[in-house]
């Protein structure tokens, strides 16, 4: 197979956070952040369930779903498959994201509103999804203050212009 | 293993030019690698080198973004005014350090 050329550095991406799990929400903030501690430039655009990342009331009870995760496992991540009628009990939820939060901190990964605010201070830019905003009926007040403006999935191609986009 | 020649001192570096013998780091030499990376050091910029040595001295890696903030008491927005584009790697070079390993 022939070598693929990689001489040519990354300076821009634009990450799409479309669930609004913690498994679903960490990894394009992660990536945000790890872009701008790179150097290079960092949009998020939050669409759909992901827009709760960044919604004041709810970004700070973001939870890890224990129902159809079949890759979930109890009590850590090399003990025993979690029964799916079991992840559905009452609290379970909770107690997997208390658990994984543990974990997280001492990673020192922060929670995320204050991974939010960490990647709007490095620079990055946020933005929300206008047909999930319009749909779940939002308005400027329900989002915390990092997020710059609502966008259109036009807008959203044309910041993207000349980057890589991602989607999470 | 590379070397480099800073202020008539030679230092031992690796491929990326992070020093691997902290033994040889020393206050100029720390400005010439900041100068390498267009940065004129300032008293606001020593805070943040301090706080990596003493902190690293404690916990055997280069703290974090978060570890800056909290244990540091130093501001997202200021590490990337002081070092623009890759804060934490830079102020890891400058200061003599391993490269960062940690993804946060």
């Amino acid at each position: 197979m022939e070598k693929v050329m990689a001489d040519e550095k990354i300076k821009k991406v634009s990450i799409i956070v479309s669930r609004g799990s913690l498994d679903g929400v960490y990894p394009g903030l992660i990536m945000a952040n790890g872009a701008r501690m790179e150097g290079i430039e960092a949009n998020l655009f939050f669409t759909f369930f992901g827009l709760y990342a960044v919604l004041k009331k709810y970004m700070g009870s973001i939870k890890i779903a224990t129902v159809g995760n079949p890759a979930m496992r109890v009590p850590d991540a090399k003990g025993f498959p979690l029964p799916s009628v079991l992840g559905a009990l009452p609290g379970m939820s909770a107690f997997a994201t208390s658990m994984m939060n543990k974990e997280m901190a001492k990673l020192d990964i922060p929670p995320i509103p204050e991974f939010v605010e960490m990647i709007h201070d490095a620079g990055g830019k946020l933005y929300a999804c206008k047909a999930t905003v319009d749909m779940f009926h939002l308005t400027k007040e329900d989002f915390c203050p990092q997020v710059e403006r609502v966008l259109t999935v036009g807008d959203f191609y044309e910041l993207s212009a000349g980057g890589q986009i991602i989607f999470t | 293993m590379p070397q480099k020649v800073i202020n008539g001192a030679t230092i031992d570096v690796n491929d990326e030019g992070y020093l691997t013998n902290r033994a040889q780091w020393n206050r100029e030499i720390a400005a010439a690698l900041a100068q390498e990376l267009g940065i004129t050091l300032t008293d606001a910029h020593w805070k943040v080198l301090e706080f990596i040595d003493k902190d690293f001295r404690e916990k055997g890696v280069v703290p974090g973004m978060r570890r800056m903030n909290k244990v540091g008491d130093i501001p997202t927005k200021d590490l990337y005014a002081l070092f623009p584009d890759g804060p934490i790697k830079k102020a890891a070079k400058i200061s003599g350090y391993p490269k960062p390993a940690s993804c946060v």
